[in-house]
């Protein structure tokens, strides 16, 4: 890549608001110094070059994450003349969150696995912010990457909390500095220190095995994750649950993380860029999940968008982006008359309840006062589902569609009330997506055609000249 | 003489010749397993290495062990020497079998992991695919006990120490007095230190295979 950095002042900011590089990254990783000298203010991907070297200081507050560089990466497997992946070039931004996908053979696991060597590759580089790690040591390089797999690949001899703590030991911490990062990682995916611990995989539910896999490869904190379906063995529900809890991780973390799926609905809620890859891992396009539902480049791209983009886009917006209204609230203990007198003087004609630990209990209405009859115990409809603040649109849609009262409850980590989202929030937000999306699919044309017709002038003057 | 006053008066002798049996067989299973554990190591993750040592160890099984011996002989001379090589020869084969099964046996997938998250191929070995295959290669380690336990009353015949000591000497002087008594010592002497053997095989398992894969 040219050091084209002129225009590139905020590329720290550049580096974690991925949203904000829509566009811009197919035409960068395969551009070539010419085409990227010519005048593409969007293609400005130049990379910005975190201060922290590849393994160098883990930073205050944990190694954020690097650059990945994949140059004409090919693998041929032997006996096979076809290669299972072809000359593959992209360039990963730190701190984002990049997603493989495509049809099952394509070649995503084995592209992810060359970038620790896990495969060697037969040709091309691989650069980890700006260090060349083709040649390196390949159990020096995978110490700094950490690695999930699909079958969690946790040791089943050993237990949760040995498992967490093979690369920190490796990585030769002192003692006690393991055992405090043990506790802190199996706290950051969810799970109580104190009861999973000393268990062994084999006594622990297929979701908390991956969740263990996921702390096992951050241990170490690694500023690189690559995850091979890491989702793809649990139920749905459970991958649901997964999925938002590393986006909360993301959130905190902002490694750069590759993430491989066959499953084009995991790659959107997830990615904050798309690589969709055809048979020999050629890439089909590279972009984010809006583009590529708006403005998918071809028809095997929208044959893997599949129906109902409108729906799907959805999924791309965190409950988190949009108004969380004030919801009038009641403890459970709060002495009756003062109840009554909230319903019947306050503006609201509904209340929410909430239980002892501050979740979210129960709606109740002016009309279930006259059937309470002194007790509060029957009046009242029960809170069927709450969303988090990293629930999807989609979730959200779902449990206000359930909550027969047209609003659902959004509750923090632990569960506690936070807000509601109700209907309307909610067919605005939309709404204004969709047209957000129109008007860059629009820009987006714009500056195709602006291109092409740059590209002809310039043609046509250098034959008049 | 009953085979009860039998025990009695030649107890100090029996015992003795136990106790020589058990050792032989305990020294020669532990070169066994070093030894096997080692080819397994070295070669179960080539197809035809692998292969080869599993053919090569069980062509040892297929020559009979008094003609084993006695072709020893010439070439070690009388006593614990031939006695040694030829059990340890003999234990090889269920022990570099299992080995091999075994670390072949590790799932693919704990293989990969244990790659990806930077384990050296020592410790990967060390850590991940021999204590998970250690289950099948402990029972590889008492069906050979089992087995050199019999083989090693051969050894008698060239002079070794043990039980078999007991049995020739029944079956030379067969129609004599003590005859009945002395084969019928030595084997149930076999019997009973192949079971306290086994016993204790059990409680290796109990000791060292990991709680997370315990059957
Ligand atoms: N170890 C291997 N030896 C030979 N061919 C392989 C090997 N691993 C994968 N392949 C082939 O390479 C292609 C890509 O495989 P893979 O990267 O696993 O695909 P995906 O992860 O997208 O399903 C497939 O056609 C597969 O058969
Ligand atoms: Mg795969």
């Amino acid at each position: 890549m040219p050091e084209s950095a002129s225009e590139n002042t905020a590329a720290a900011s550049a580096a974690t608001s991925s949203a904000a590089s829509s566009a811009t990254s197919a035409a960068a990783s395969s551009a070539t110094p010419a085409a990227a000298s010519s005048a593409t203010p969007a293609a400005s991907s130049a990379t910005p070059v975190p201060d922290t070297a590849f393994g160098g200081a883990v930073s205050r507050g944990g190694a954020s994450g690097a650059t990945i560089r994949l140059e004409n990466l090919t693998k041929r497997y032997p006996g096979n003349p076809m290669p299972a992946v072809d000359n593959v070039s992209m360039e990963i931004k730190a701190g984002e969150i990049v997603i493989f996908v495509g049809p099952s053979g394509c070649g995503k696991s084995t592209t992810l696995k060359m970038i620790n060597r896990l495969i060697e590759p037969t040709s091309g580089r691989i650069r980890i912010n700006d260090e060349d790690v083709t040649d390196m040591d390949p159990v020096k390089l995978r110490r700094k990457i950490g690695y999930a797999i699909q079958a969690s690949g946790l040791f089943p001899h050993m237990t949760v909390a040995e498992n967490i703590a093979l690369v920190p030991k490796m990585a030769g911490w002192p003692r006690t500095r393991v055992r405090d990062r043990v506790e802190e990682m199996l706290d950051l995916v969810g799970l109580d220190p104190r009861e999973f611990h000393g268990r062994y995989p084999r006594q622990l539910s297929g979701g908390q095995q991956q969740r263990v896999g996921v702390a096992r490869a951050l241990a170490a904190d690694p500023p690189v994750l690559l995850m091979d379906e890491p989702f793809g063995a649990v139920d749905p529900i459970t991958r649901d649950h997964l999925q938002d809890e590393l986006i909360r991780l993301q959130h905190e973390l902002r490694k750069t993380i590759v993430f491989v799926t066959h499953d084009f609905d995991e790659a959107i809620k997830l990615g904050d860029r798309i690589a969709v890859l055809r048979e020999r891992s050629h890439i089909a396009q590279f972009d984010t999940p809006e583009a590529i539902l708006t403005n998918p480049t071809d028809d095997f791209v929208s044959g893997f968008v599949g129906a109902g983009a409108a729906l799907k886009r959805l999924n791309l917006t965190r409950v988190r982006d949009v108004a969380i209204a004030e919801f009038p609230t009641v403890g459970v203990d709060d002495p009756l008359q003062s109840v009554f007198d909230r319903l019947r003087q306050g503006p609201h004609n509904e209340l929410l309840m909430l239980d002892r630990r501050g979740r979210p209990y129960k709606w109740l209405r002016r009309g279930d006062l006259a059937r309470a009859k002194g007790s509060l115990a029957r009046a009242g409809q029960l809170v069927q589902d709450t969303v988090t603040r990293d629930a999807t649109l989609r979730d959200a849609l779902e449990a206000v569609l359930t909550d027969s009262g047209g609003r659902a409850a959004v509750t923090g980590r632990r569960g506690e009330y936070i807000g509601v989202v109700d209907m309307e929030t909610l067919m605005n937000s939309v709404h204004e997506l969709l047209e957000a999306d129109r008007l860059a699919a629009i820009e987006h044309q714009h500056q195709l055609e602006e291109l092409h017709h740059d590209r002809t002038e310039r043609e046509l003057e250098g034959f008049g000249g | 003489m009953s085979f009860w006053e039998y025990l009695t008066t030649r107890r100090q002798q029996l015992l003795t010749d136990a106790f020589q049996h058990a050792s032989a067989v305990f020294q020669c299973m532990v070169v066994a397993t070093a030894l096997g554990v080692l080819i397994a190591v070295l070669s179960y993750r080539s197809t035809w290495a692998g292969n080869l040592a599993i053919t090569s160890t069980a062509t040892f099984l297929t020559v009979p062990s008094l003609a084993l011996i006695g072709l020893l002989i010439p070439v070690v001379g009388l006593g614990v020497a031939p006695t040694v090589i030829a059990l340890t020869l003999y234990g090889l084969l269920p022990i570099v079998r299992n080995a091999i099964v075994g670390l072949r046996g590790v799932d693919p997938s704990l293989v990969d992991a244990a790659k990806g998250i930077g384990m050296s191929h020592t410790a990967r070995l060390l850590r991940v695919e021999l204590p998970l295959a250690w289950p099948p290669i402990l029972t590889g380690i008492r069906v050979s006990t089992q087995m050199l336990m019999g083989i090693a009353a051969i050894a008698a015949y060239a002079s070794g120490p043990g039980l078999g000591n007991e049995i020739f000497r029944g079956i030379a002087s067969l129609g004599s007095a003590n005859a009945v008594n002395q084969v019928l010592a030595g084997t149930l002497g076999i019997v009973v230190l192949a079971l306290l053997f086994d016993a204790a095989y059990v409680l290796l398992g109990r000791l060292t295979i990991p709680r997370g894969i315990r059957a």
